[in-house]
């Protein structure tokens, strides 16, 4: 498999009254063809700006690109004009966001909030597009989609307008889907109805997703890989199997052990994770993790890990794998007991 | 829609009745007399001039009758001018009228809406700061004001347009522009305000998440919901027009319905006040009732709230 995208050493910042906010501070990650890649973290960890850095949908000011590379098939989109964004976005990259609710605009009708992109990207005639957008519809699982066209979106449930977010993303074929917190706004039978659309469709188009979550149980149904961020860093990243059998990183044992699992006894209880992310106006120079780890060391406050390879595909950024650090177990509630005891 | 509009007509027609009994109520409190030169007059000839004007009835008797002929469609006779048809007299000012309001308000909402876009687009910067200030400059002068700052400057100073009168299409640029400012103002304000909101929508990053044209984006997708809100003061706006116009056709010296509104009242001409509070109020109300069905044209959310009704 190739490189589709190549994320090196990124830094995004937002100047603010209070000073910068450095809200990505040194992401690097690749996406495949047609893989599915998973960036969890908490609410604030910089999942969803490295995601809209990605399409350049940050606007600037405030924000802006302060270092690194964005290779997307070895063109760096950090440094494309606007007019050059034009072309990738919705085009090769496309976007579906967290609330359906009020992702479309109110005042047209779905029918032809598909169309305009496909008039823009793919030079089809109204009429073209017109029957383009039926087959979109029909695909994304929109019942009599020839009415449905002609309809507003406040005439579509939650459910039926993420689908119609999702044939507006796919209309033009992109290489990359970015879908950003594409569940959290939905019920949850209708969350396992879109994540399955979205394997299926990634199934018949091929197209590399980045899912940006923070739902484990999503990651776990959808992800081939995952890059686990925090406070604006990427802390852990793996397989899919490698991050939920074999979680290195505190912080990645935090969000495992905080979500209810089916093979944890039942006086077990979950593990929240104390305490709250770091202020990223003024970062700790060491692991930003550290003031809510209980395994933390002196060194910890102190500098900033190193990335270890577990395996080479698996890395994580924790002092705990250097060999002087002490051996220490992963909690119970993060990778389950019943295997172990 | 049918039963919608028929409810909202039998509204109107209470709200009519509403304006014109304290109209008419509070017009009989002016002070002074309706007759010209009454101490010339004989006292036989001033009662029967009186008399023939129902004016020495009991009031209520008067408002009754006033009612009656109201329903009728007859709104009587000046009593100052000649004694002339009080609807000749409204029909033949409205063309005069209606000239300096619709120009003032469709070159108050152009260049309304183009101020508020521009000063959402480029928000922070000098055009945004010019924006506001002309807004408020706007909305604190009164039109009178503005008139009088417009007739010296352009039509005395420069001797650009002509000052006063009503012979051609150039004696009612100076009059709409005077009236136009309150609406650019208000709209800019509006439309700035709507438009900043609706920029930072998520539909608005859908749109630019497709890849479209940052001038597709902000005239398909930013404009027409920003538009919404401002229809709002499209009604009022047509009112301040037109109240606005009462003072500004003065000042120009217009035969338009404002002149006679004020003319009638100063002379204490009844039957001329109330046939023209009666033709602006109609005008009020039609403009509101346009404006509601306006928004249903562009929000397709009210279109069907109100067909379901």
């Amino acid at each position: 498999m190739s490189k589709l995208l190549e994320v090196r050493d990124l830094h995004v910042s937002f100047k603010t009254y209070n000073g910068e906010v450095k809200a990505v501070r040194g992401v690097t990650f690749d996406l495949e063809k047609g893989e599915t890649l998973a960036i969890v973290g908490e609410s604030g960890c910089g999942k969803s700006v490295t995601s809209q850095t990605i399409m350049r949908l940050i606007p600037n000011p405030p924000g802006f690109i302060k270092e690194g590379e964005i290779l997307f098939e070895g063109d760096d989109l950090a440094k494309a004009t606007e007019k050059q964004m034009e072309k990738i976005r919705g085009k090769e990259i496309a976007m579906i966001f967290q609330d359906p609710m009020t992702s479309l605009n109110p005042t047209m009708t779905v029918g032809a909030q598909i169309i305009e992109g496909l008039v823009r990207h793919q030079k089809m005639s109204k009429a073209e597009a017109r029957n383009k957008a039926i087959e979109m519809l029909r695909l994304v699982g929109i019942p009599s989609p020839e009415s449905r066209l002609a309809q507003y979106p406040h005439q579509f449930s939650g459910g039926m307008r993420q689908r119609a977010m999702i044939a507006i993303a796919l209309a033009c074929q992109p290489k990359i889907l970015i879908a950003d917190e594409p569940t959290t706004a939905l019920d949850v039978t209708i969350q396992a109805q879109i994540i399955d659309l979205m394997k299926e469709l990634q199934k018949k188009t091929g197209t590399a997703i980045i899912l940006i979550t923070h739902d484990l149980g999503v990651v776990a149904d959808i992800a081939d890989r995952v890059v686990v961020m925090y406070a604006g860093i990427v802390i852990e990243t793996g397989k899919l199997d490698e991050i939920f059998y074999n979680p290195r990183h505190p912080y990645t044992w935090g969000l495992l052990g905080s979500m209810p699992r089916l093979d944890l006894r039942s006086d077990q209880k979950l593990l929240p994770i104390p305490g709250s992310p770091p202020d990223l106006i003024s970062p700790p120079k060491g692991c930003p993790f550290a003031a809510r780890c209980k395994y933390a060391m002196k060194i910890c406050k102190e500098q900033m890990p190193e990335r270890t390879d577990i395996s080479s595909t698996h890395q994580v950024a924790c002092w705990l794998e250097h060999p002087m650090a002490p051996d220490v177990k992963p909690p119970v509630a993060a990778v389950g007991g019943t295997k172990d005891e | 829609m049918l039963k919608y509009t028929l409810s909202r007509l039998g509204y109107m027609v209470v709200t009519l009745w509403v304006i014109v009994t304290i109209t008419f109520f509070l017009m009989h409190l002016l002070p002074g007399t309706q007759l010209k030169n009454e101490e010339k007059l004989p006292p036989e000839i001033r009662e029967q001039i009186i008399a023939s004007y129902g004016l020495d009835k009991p009031l209520m008797v008067q408002y009754g009758l006033f009612l009656e002929k109201l329903v009728q469609g007859d709104l009587g006779n000046s009593m100052n001018l000649d004694g002339r048809s009080v609807t000749d007299l409204i029909l033949q000012g409205f063309p005069a009228s209606a000239l300096i309001g619709i120009q003032g308000v469709i070159f108050g909402v152009i260049i309304g809406l183009a101020l508020g876009i521009i000063a959402a687009l480029r928000r922070g910067t000098w055009v945004d700061n010019l924006s506001t200030v002309i807004a408020i400059a706007g909305v604190s002068v009164p039109s009178f004001v503005a008139a009088g700052l417009l007739s010296f400057w352009v039509g005395v100073k420069w001797g650009i347009l002509p000052v006063a009168g009503w012979e051609s299409w150039e004696y009612s640029i100076l009059p709409s522009l005077a009236l136009s400012f309150f609406v650019i103002s208000q709209m800019a304000r509006y439309v700035r305000s709507e438009m900043v909101e609706v920029l930072d929508q998520d539909y608005m990053k859908t749109a630019k998440a497709k890849g479209l044209k940052r001038s597709a984006i902000v005239v398909r997708h930013a404009m027409r919901n920003a538009l919404i809100p401002a229809i709002t003061v499209l009604g009022p706006l047509t009112i301040n027009i037109i109240t606005g116009s009462v003072v500004v056709e003065q000042i120009f010296n217009i035969p338009g319905d404002g002149k006679y509104f004020v003319d009638s009242i100063t002379t204490n001409d009844y039957t001329m006040i109330m046939g023209i509070t009666i033709f602006y109020a109609i005008l009020f109300i039609v403009a509101i009732f346009l404006v509601d069905l306006l928004y249903g044209v562009i929000d397709p959310r009210i279109r069907i709230a109100s067909a379901k009704e």
